[in-house]
């Protein structure tokens, strides 16, 4: 009896753990919901925030549509970063989120696997060429469909019909032609430049790069507000944009 | 301590199993009336992904069933050196991560895989295919059959196959006919656990196969797609899934219990009624 008493004991401590507040971190730390895109900087920043204002900074990665679904549903979030600004208004709209702003800006770029047939834009049409692109609700899906809608006509058809995988995120993507399952995808130039040693990157033409905006908002009732709104406000002109700089990513537009 | 605490507690460790274990199912339902479950299905979304999630499983069940059965009636008759090294290696991808099985079958049939210029010279590319869904869900779901069809037929009466092979009928005969029908509940046991596995398969397709409707999308894939897209069809999507999960649970206790019934109504060939009225004959 002594031991079922202690397992008891034990999910009770457990339960009352993991049970949460409404906010996200308690007094120290912070939970950050962040475009898959920019784990590579975030990351970084996330670290030295969190050593600067001795605070415990949780990052988790991801399509932007989940993680803004994940909010919807109520799993907590203090600051969600956005691959777009589509997703931060709704949420502000439905009163979960406070003035989301932008901080940073993309392009799109080709990343192609070095030892299959991609080397152009037009190349993505040829028949028989591989190609995953980000599902239809991930901003980096939709981005691409937004640069290939401006193709001609035979060109847009042609390639639309040699995409094998529709990804949740970016990283999927990326995954699809290091890995050899497509021969070409389309990225983010971030993401390309991060994996340079495993893809080989084409530039998409000015004309076909639709305009990329990332968006942060402070969730309502973020606990601590004043941390997050500084976490927020050091990736807009802080150790932030530098880390976002230095991985390629451009400023507010 | 008393005899009623003891039950008390026991009970209590009943009712928050069961809270735990029912409540989310039960949430899916709550949001989802019947007209939405059927309407769920005028999506061509979800209408796509069930197809696919239906031939697929149905063709990896297929090419377990055909493959797994004479395996697995090796491994319980037979003694021979490795054979307990088959056995665990059959049995690895139970206890694997579905992302490890992903990664694995890109290391075995990708591009770059260790058959990839074998394939690629034959004119087969693979990943993001409908046949790799299928061989991704082999992979996962094929040593729930194996397994169970392993165990059938080591339980099998050694004087059945004596009396069989007593009265004239070749090894393969008796397998094929006395065997695989006296087995059968083991069998469809094994398959239904198998079919389970496979319509649930998520991971492992998504990183071989990957994600596209009509062709590698199956349901749960789409239900994860359209959690960011449309909440609401993701439920119904979900439901859809805990229906026929359901079902295939219920058939299986049922039939298993049918199967298993004292009187036998288990329907066997005439081989398998010879050899058992021999057995059952003084010797």
């Amino acid at each position: 009896m002594r031991r079922l008493a202690a397992a008891v004991a034990l999910c009770a401590a457990l339960a009352s753990g993991c049970g949460g507040s409404s906010s996200a971190g308690g007094p120290d730390r912070i939970d950050v919901a962040a475009a898959a895109s920019l784990s590579d900087p975030v990351t970084a920043y996330a670290r030295q925030f969190g050593r600067d204002h001795d605070v415990e900074v949780r990052v988790r990665f991801g399509g932007s549509d989940e993680l803004a679904a994940q909010i919807r549903q109520g799993v907590p979030a203090d600051v969600f970063l956005s691959a777009d600004a589509v997703l931060p208004a709704e949420l502000a709209r439905a009163g979960l989120l406070d003035r989301p702003e932008p901080f940073a800006s993309n392009r799109l770029a080709i990343a192609a696997d070095p030892a299959g047939p991609v080397r152009s834009l037009p190349d993505l049409a040829r028949p028989g060429v591989v190609v995953a692109l980000g599902s239809d609700g991930v901003p980096v899906g939709k981005y691409a469909r937004h640069a290939i809608a401006r193709l001609p006509q035979p060109q847009r058809v042609a390639l639309l019909r040699n995409v094998k995988s529709s990804e949740p995120d970016v990283k999927g993507v990326l995954a699809k032609v290091v890995s050899g399952a497509a021969d070409a995808g389309i990225v983010y130039v971030t993401d390309a430049r991060a994996a340079r040693a495993e893809v080989h990157t084409v530039a998409l033409p000015r004309s076909l790069q639709p305009a990329i905006r990332y968006d942060a908002g402070v969730a309502v009732g973020a606990s601590p507000a004043g941390l997050a709104r500084r976490f927020v406000e050091g990736l807009r002109s802080g150790a932030g944009a530098h880390y976002l700089r230095a991985a390629g990513f451009g400023p507010v537009p | 301590m008393t005899r009623a605490a003891f039950t008390a507690a026991l009970a209590a460790a009943l009712a928050l199993a069961l809270a735990f274990l029912v409540l989310p199912v039960v949430a899916i339902f709550a949001d989802t009336s019947p007209g939405r479950l059927v309407s769920s299905l005028d999506n061509p979304v979800a209408a796509d992904a069930l197809w696919l999630s239906v031939r697929t499983t149905l063709t990896a069940l297929a090419v377990m069933v055909v493959v797994g059965t004479p395996a697995a009636y090796l491994l319980a008759t037979r003694r021979f050196p490795g054979r307990a090294l088959a056995v665990t290696a059959l049995e690895l991808p139970l206890v694997l991560p579905p992302a490890v099985a992903g990664i694995g079958l890109l290391a075995a049939f990708g591009p770059r895989g260790i058959l990839g210029e074998a394939l690629a010279s034959a004119g087969v590319r693979l990943p993001l295919t409908t046949t790799a869904v299928v061989l991704a869900l082999c992979f996962v779901a094929s040593p729930f059959y194996v397994r169970q069809a392993q165990a059938a037929f080591a339980a099998l009466d050694p004087s059945l196959v004596e009396a069989s092979r007593t009265l004239g009928a070749s090894e393969a005969r008796t397998f094929a006919r006395v065997a695989v029908p006296v087995c059968l509940p083991g069998l469809a046991a094994g398959t239904g656990l198998a079919f389970g596995r496979a319509l649930g398969e998520f991971g492992a397709t998504l990183m071989f196969a990957g994600s596209l409707q009509g062709v590698s999308q199956t349901l749960p894939l789409a239900i994860y797609a359209s959690f960011a897209t449309d909440f609401p069809a993701a439920l119904a999507m979900s439901a859809l899934l805990v229906v026929v999960s359901g079902a295939l649970l219920a058939a299986l206790r049922i039939g298993g219990a049918r199967w298993a019934g004292p009187t036998g109504a288990v329907r066997l060939g005439d081989d398998a009624r010879a050899a058992r009225a021999q057995t059952a004959q003084p010797a």
